[in-house]
């Protein structure tokens, strides 16, 4: 147990330290579960890094960093985050929708509500609506 | 005189005394088959053929357990006059319906966010997400972030190779 938390010490005081609400940190089967709401992106963006630093590229697995953003609400705008393409808005919440448009990379769209933490529906300013996959979008502060 | 006149009866009736017992021991393969089919009548789905005392069941049960129930209650008519079984009674295979359970929300989930990452193949078992194929550098961070907001028991990456 200690030796976790002790490998993520500087995590695990980032996360206690940075305004997480609702912070939850424990241990089953040798991984070490980490959710909350940060209080921003940037918030968010810390924690990663830091994961980041300590298990380079996140192979080792005895982490599980769940964390969302508490500025991610109906009616924020929403950036774009993807690599470099453009991001599908679709139909319904899944893979599986039809797609009924895109949002350009670095695109700012309206985030409109959340169908579960993964499908957030969104409009952009040519007023398409329909679900993108929350993880490449990113509340402008 | 008397005596004389009775010695026919005598010898009869000694005679069907003999023969009574052996007529008992030897029941026809009719009556076996009687009280064969009130042993089989239980188990739908089985029939059977008694020739020289010896009895072939054969049909279609719904489990091994059905036949081999079968195939004792005929055995314990050895006193009914059955000298042995042969089990041809074939079990009916399991659907395969029950093999393949339904894709649930974590394996959903996981076929969503790994759509965009073309080498990278993640399966989930038990609640654990296991990741194998290549991957940039850059993009280690999104697709970790998206399994970890799956909120599986553990994302195992570690058969991940980083370009």
């Amino acid at each position: 147990m200690a030796a976790l938390q002790d490998k993520y010490k500087e995590l695990i005081d980032a996360v206690n330290t940075s305004g997480v609400t609702g912070a939850q940190i424990n241990e089953s089967d040798g991984v070490l579960h980490i959710t909350g709401t940060a209080p921003s992106a940037d918030v968010k963006n810390k924690l990663w890094d830091i994961y980041g630093k300590i298990d380079p590229n996140f192979l080792t697995g005895d982490v599980v960093l769940n964390v969302n953003v508490a500025t991610a609400v109906a009616g924020a705008k929403v950036k774009v985050v993807t690599d470099s393409t453009n991001l599908n808005i679709r139909k319904g919440p899944g893979t599986d929708q039809p797609i009924v448009g895109k949002a350009a990379h670095g695109e700012v769209i309206t985030l409109v509500g959340k169908a579960n933490e993964q499908w957030w529906l969104v409009r952009t300013n040519d007023g398409e609506e329909g679900y993108s996959y929350a993880q490449y979008l990113t509340p402008v502060e | 005189m008397q005596l004389k006149r009775m010695l026919p009866a005598f010898v009869m009736a000694t005679a069907l005394a003999v023969a009574m017992p052996s007529c008992k021991s030897k029941p026809s393969d009719a009556d076996i088959q009687t009280k064969v089919q009130t042993a089989i009548s239980a188990t739908p789905g089985v029939s059977a053929d008694v020739k020289d005392g010896v009895v072939t069941l054969s049909g279609l049960v719904g489990s091994e357990s059905d036949k081999a129930a079968v195939e004792t209650a005929v055995n314990n008519l050895k006193d009914a006059g059955v000298k042995s079984v042969v089990d041809n009674i074939e079990v009916e295979p399991a659907p395969a319906a029950s093999v393949a359970p339904a894709a649930d929300a974590l394996t959903q989930g996981v076929a969503d966010a790994t759509k965009d990452f073309p080498g990278i193949t993640a399966t989930v078992s038990d609640g654990v997400i296991t990741v194998t194929g290549e991957i940039e550098q850059s993009k280690v961070k999104t697709l970790k972030a998206a399994l970890d907001a799956l909120n599986p028991k553990k994302t195992d990456m570690s058969q991940v190779k980083v370009k």
